[in-house]
């Protein structure tokens, strides 16, 4: 117990070491850390959590990078955490966004640690959300969060971080990809990326027009108007976010201060707004109900047996029952159901 | 002592197609179990990273987290990455010749730091007659051209499994 009064006291007082020892002890084991996190929950919710997402090799590292020295250069503080995935064969992992990263080194204002997103599918792993907590209790006032190369679907971010900037580059495909569900949905900034290459202006247009089909705004076509109707969970007293579209060329530094702009602006509109507040709530529910799952889970699992569950497994294997009727008969055993 | 790391591959056995557990099983191991944290660099000047990169992806495929932090490190640099990210080891490729300067002064600032629980070993081209005066400082691993890499794995769960234990 006063072992993790010590290193509470420690992690605020801003001792690097114990915070990554602390990381580690999170990504270990949750339950290992739960009282210190308990103690440091209340230093928390003054840091503006940055997400940014896209496809491998977009360059989102270097991006990172780029808004890292930003805040350096106004005298911010900046905790970094970046994903990369675990390799679901052997369960190791190569991390290598620091690579991207050493302009950052040497300067005690910046904490960067590495992840790897051991099993996790969202994008995160499983213990990003804790370990941002404890950068922002240690004093990182911002937190940016590099997600694993996305595909289509790894949205978990959006429910980590306030603003999730999603970076694309020239030539990742046609207008079509741009208006499917999935990541480009969660963007509360689009970053082309590597801008200087051939069409950087083709996929800003792109960009461009899954925002316009997106928003209330009317579209004309063939002459007439055609009203969209209101985007699901877009509430009336919220006034509108169109997300800004930023072209970047990382590696030298075009249009970052442009995209620092668009960062610190959706950082006021939500202050202004109740995004704010609702993002938080939209954070808290989807932790809690991890939260719920995986202990009632493990709960569950460790009321059937992996004996019972091998069993069922073999008779869905040889067609003897189907998988969903093998998951009641399980629980039906267990009286959970 | 620190718990086993994910899996131990046996010598030669591809880790593809071998995997036994269903994925939902899969995960639940690798949430319950520790990773070992190596962080792999080349200090100094020279840009051939082929050994590092070669080491790097034998012990990622025998389930350690890599940290890699590529060519061209400052001592500075690599021991302030391992605090920050709180690995067991550090795998130092150097082939410039500068490495009686560079070894030992991470090894120095590793203890500066409080770090000396951290183990260091090293590859690349470094002369029979210096390896005993590395041995001294605390470098017990000394891997030149030709390693299997198999040997390095080894070695590393070796002195991680048994020298070690966890703070």
């Amino acid at each position: 117990m006063s072992q993790n009064s010590e290193i509470v006291k420690r992690i605020l007082a801003g001792d690097r070491r114990a915070l990554a020892r602390l990381i580690s002890r999170i990504e270990n084991d949750g339950r290992e850390a739960t009282d210190v996190l308990a103690a440091l929950y209340p230093h928390t919710g003054k840091a503006h959590i940055v997400g940014v997402t896209g496809a491998p090799g977009t360059g989102k590292s270097t991006l990172v990078n780029e808004l890292a020295k930003a805040y350096r250069a106004e005298g911010v503080r900046v905790g970094i955490i970046a994903v990369d995935p675990t390799s679901p064969f052997s369960g190791g992992a190569l991390l290598g966004d620091r690579i991207r990263m050493r302009d950052l080194s040497g300067d005690p204002g910046v904490f960067i640690r590495s992840m790897a997103s051991r099993g996790n599918l969202g994008g995160l792993a499983r213990a990003t959300s804790d370990v941002v907590k404890v950068l922002d209790a240690a004093g990182y006032p911002k937190v940016l969060v590099e997600t694993v190369g996305a595909g289509q679907s790894e949205v978990e971010i959006a429910r980590t971080a306030h603003t999730t900037l999603v970076v694309e580059a020239p030539g990742l495909g046609d207008d079509v990809q741009a208006i499917k569900a999935g990541v480009l949905e969660i963007a509360d900034i689009l970053v082309v990326n590597k801008a200087d290459r051939d069409g950087a202006q083709q996929t800003k247009c792109a960009l461009q027009m899954m925002l316009d089909l997106g928003t209330n705004q009317s579209t004309r076509h063939h002459s007439r108007t055609m009203r969209a109707r209101d985007v699901p969970g877009s509430s009336s007293t919220e006034p509108e976010w169109r997300p800004p579209i930023c072209l970047t060329v990382a590696v030298r530094g075009q249009g970052v201060t442009e995209l620092m702009q668009a960062v610190a602006k959706h950082y006021r509109y939500l202050r202004e707004s109740d995004g704010w507040a609702k993002r938080e709530r939209a954070r808290a529910t989807a932790e809690l109900d991890g939260l719920l799952r995986d202990r009632l889970v493990t709960q569950v699992l460790g009321r059937i047996g992996p004996a019972a569950v091998e069993g069922a497994i073999e008779q869905i294997v040889a067609r003897q029952i189907d998988a969903h009727a093998a998951a009641d008969r399980l629980l039906i055993q267990a009286k959970l159901f | 002592m620190r718990p086993a790391p994910y899996c131990k591959l046996s010598k030669g056995k591809s880790t593809r197609g071998g995997l036994q557990l269903p994925p939902s099983q899969t995960n639940e191991r690798l949430k319950m179990k520790r990773a070992y944290r190596i962080l792999i660099a080349k200090p100094g000047l020279d840009g051939h990273d082929r050994g590092a990169k070669v080491i790097a992806r034998a012990l990622r495929d025998a389930g350690m987290e890599i940290i890699y932090l590529g060519l061209r490190q400052t001592p500075e640099m690599i021991v302030e990455a391992a605090l920050q990210e709180d690995v067991d080891a550090i795998g130092l490729s150097i082939l410039s010749g500068a490495h009686m300067t560079l070894l030992p002064r991470v090894v120095e600032l590793l203890q500066e730091n409080g770090l000396d629980d951290v183990m260091v070993f090293a590859g690349g081209i470094i002369p029979d007659e210096d390896i005993p005066k590395l041995n001294e400082i605390g470098i017990s691993g000394i891997f030149g051209p030709g390693t299997n890499t198999e040997d390095v794995i080894t070695f590393v769960h070796e002195q991680l499994g048994t020298s070690k234990t966890t703070a």
